[in-house]
């Protein structure tokens, strides 16, 4: 892997908003936003051509610190938006930074749709297992028994697997990472942007102050084991028997198929409407 | 296509063609009756001339759609009807929070909820104004001829762009599919207002200048202006804030950027004799029945006047203090409970005089007839 200076870093940080960021201390938010910036440094994409489009949440507040183009947007709402962006200006890079509640609740009619489409957005989902900045209520990833403050007596509800989710729906690049192997995520994201297609790439998160606290994870640092202990690469994950799997889950790039992309079958339907000049003709 | 020559066309194809004519190469829709001729106007005529259509997978996706690509730079609509609105609502308030120019337009139907999916209605008038939550004013054109579709929509793109925010256009079932003969202007006459781009050097740029009476340019994405849009009460250069100061800057060019503009914003139509005693206030399709009775009160010697707003929002309050406060009555003749006469009544006020407000409510899926509006102002007077 490329060695990424900290001044390239920098570089993709604004000056003109001023820190400190909203997140709490320990959260996983700005390992994210660390890895997002460093696979764009060393794809050296220009920042005048990049998008970063978000909703609403503590992780859809990433948009505001980066020097790119950047909305924060609707809750649930930023992949159409993102997709309005993409298909006006397909030359831009446009990636989306949501939440587990974000894209896969309020959301999720727009990322199924956006999965069978084909677009070619890089969706980075931030799943902290719970809503966060309204102080904890249960989520659509929020593990059985789990409590959230709107399941006092612990989560009766069944959760979504997202990664399944959206292979089924259609996306061409499917993966999952987390927030302790940063390196890791780094490369995994870097594989999403340069996958011409729709991306979708989980990132498990830790969510110490809000859910931690409340399901009595340990604190900041224990929650990062905790990352590294749950989640096991693929081909690890496979090789395991019945009781090893127990409480572990995969991690890796799951799908990572070529298939025609939206946006460039538009353009080539365009591009079959003209009219043909005839000969002469400037 | 030769534009002197009048074609027979219909209301809903008018004002998709206005919006092609005024520059709009983006469109996202979903399909609802009695709005959907529009979306598939849009289907067949922009990939040809280069432009975008997507069909999305909801209404609320397409208003996004629309306006994630305006930010990218293009004159972006989305058409819909009574349920569709309500679910853009929250993405209404989004433009005119942002500030980005794109057009909604309502064929309104008979509501509430499902209501009467076929059969025009004017039950819309006020959640034109009220859509979204939070204060923000609206502009909204509505229109009474197949010809108007076209012109109406054509000036609602260009105040979208001029004034930085969302525009809607009504109509209604009876209007989006009435056929009329048409003989569209020459786009050489028509004027097209497009969005300023900055020239400025980017560390100069300021997204959201004060002044609301001074046309800022507008940056889009990939120009080298790497601006921040949210949501959140922002700054002038649109980061989030809570300073009192800058939300009241924020919220006061929002406010202001329309009321002090009315001048440019408002527009009305005179239709009768100005001197008459008798006024009828209407707009849309009810102010045709409104016109064929002055008609025929004319043909009977009885004077009349109608004033029709063409611009809904902001209201012509000026307008209905100088033709309608001396009258000894005003019939309001609407397709609702009365969402156009609270406003007559809020502008006139408490008078000394005696003057009768008539309101002539439908709200059947029925259309209100020329003969009705004369029987009511015979049961009054």
């Amino acid at each position: 892997m490329k060695k990424i200076p900290q001044k390239a870093i920098h570089k993709y940080l604004r000056h003109n908003k001023k820190f400190p960021h909203v997140w709490c201390p320990g959260c996983s938010d700005g390992i994210v936003l660390g890895a997002t910036i460093r696979a764009i440094a060393e794809i050296g994409w220009e920042k005048d051509d990049c998008a970063m489009v978000s909703g609403i949440g503590c992780s859809s507040r990433m948009p505001v610190y980066v020097d790119f183009n950047t909305a924060h947007t609707l809750h649930g709402r930023a992949i159409a938006y993102a997709t309005g962006i993409k298909m006006a200006k397909p030359s831009l890079n446009v990636c989306v930074i949501t939440g587990d509640g974000d894209a896969s609740a309020i959301g999720g009619n727009h990322l199924i749709h956006a999965c069978r489409r084909n677009i070619n957005l890089t969706v980075i989902c931030l799943n902290n297992h719970i809503y966060g900045m309204t102080g904890g209520q249960y989520s659509p990833t929020t593990p059985h028994d789990a409590i959230a403050t709107t399941m006092p007596y612990g989560n009766i509800d069944n959760t979504f697997d997202l990664c399944q989710l959206t292979i089924g729906a259609g996306a061409t690049f499917v993966a999952r990472t987390t927030a302790y192997h940063a390196i890791d995520m780094q490369s995994i994201i870097k594989a999403g942007f340069e996958h011409k297609g729709f991306s979708f790439i989980e990132v498990m998160c830790a969510c110490p102050v809000i859910f931690g606290r409340l399901n009595k994870q340990g604190d900041a640092p224990q929650m990062m084991r905790n990352l590294r202990d749950s989640y096991v690469p693929l081909i690890a994950y496979e090789k395991m028997n019945a009781d090893e799997i127990q409480g572990k889950s995969p991690r890796g790039i799951f799908k990572n198929e070529e298939s025609p992309e939206y946006s460039e079958k538009y353009a080539k339907l365009v591009e079959s409407l003209q009219p043909v000049k005839g000969e002469g003709d400037e | 296509m030769e534009r002197k020559k009048p074609v027979l066309m219909q209301g809903n194809e008018a004002v998709a063609r206005g919006a092609v004519d005024a520059g709009i190469n983006f469109f996202a829709g979903y399909p609802i009756t009695p709005s959907t001729e529009i979306t598939e106007f849009m289907s067949r005529e922009l990939p040809r001339r280069g432009g975008v259509f997507l069909q999305m997978e909801d209404e609320i996706a397409s208003i996004s759609a629309i306006i994630g690509a305006s930010l990218a730079g293009a004159k972006s609509m989305t058409a819909t009807s009574g349920p569709g609105i309500s679910l853009m609502s929250e993405g209404i308030g989004y433009a005119k929070m942002i500030e980005q120019p794109c057009v909604v337009v309502n064929v309104m139907r008979g509501g509430p909820s499902t209501g009467l999916p076929t059969h025009p209605s004017q039950a819309d008038i006020q959640q034109a104004r009220w859509c979204n939550h939070g204060d923000a004013p609206a502009i909204a054109v509505y229109p009474s001829s197949v010809l108007e579709c076209y012109e109406l929509t054509m000036r609602a793109v260009n105040l979208a762009e001029k004034y930085r925010t969302c525009v809607i256009v009504l109509s209604d079932a009876m209007l989006g599919h009435m056929r009329e003969p048409v003989s569209l202007p020459n786009l050489e006459n028509v004027k097209i207002i497009e969005r300023i781009k900055p020239t400025i050097p980017p560390e100069w740029y300021k997204h959201y200048p004060d002044n609301p009476k001074y046309r800022a340019p507008l940056a889009s994405f990939g120009d080298g202006y790497r601006f921040h849009v949210t949501g959140l009460a922002h700054d002038s250069h649109g980061f989030p804030t809570t300073r009192p100061d800058e939300v009241e800057i924020m919220m006061d060019r929002l406010r202001n950027k329309i009321t002090q503009n009315i001048e440019d914003l408002v527009q009305i139509e005179l239709f009768g004799d100005e001197c008459a005693r008798i006024a009828i206030f209407a707009a849309g399709i009810t102010a045709r029945a409104a016109k064929a009775a002055i008609e025929i009160a004319h043909q009977h010697g009885k004077k009349l006047l109608l004033v029709r707003p063409l611009t809904i929002w902001p209201f012509p309050d000026e307008a209905v203090r100088t033709y309608l406060s001396d009258k000894k009555m005003i019939i309001v003749p609407e397709l609702n409970q009365g969402q156009l006469s609270i406003e007559i009544k809020r502008v006139l006020g408490k008078s000394k005089k005696t003057r009768k407000i008539v309101e002539i409510n439908k709200v059947t899926g029925e259309m209100i007839t020329p003969e009705e509006i004369l029987k009511a102002m015979k049961e009054v007077n």
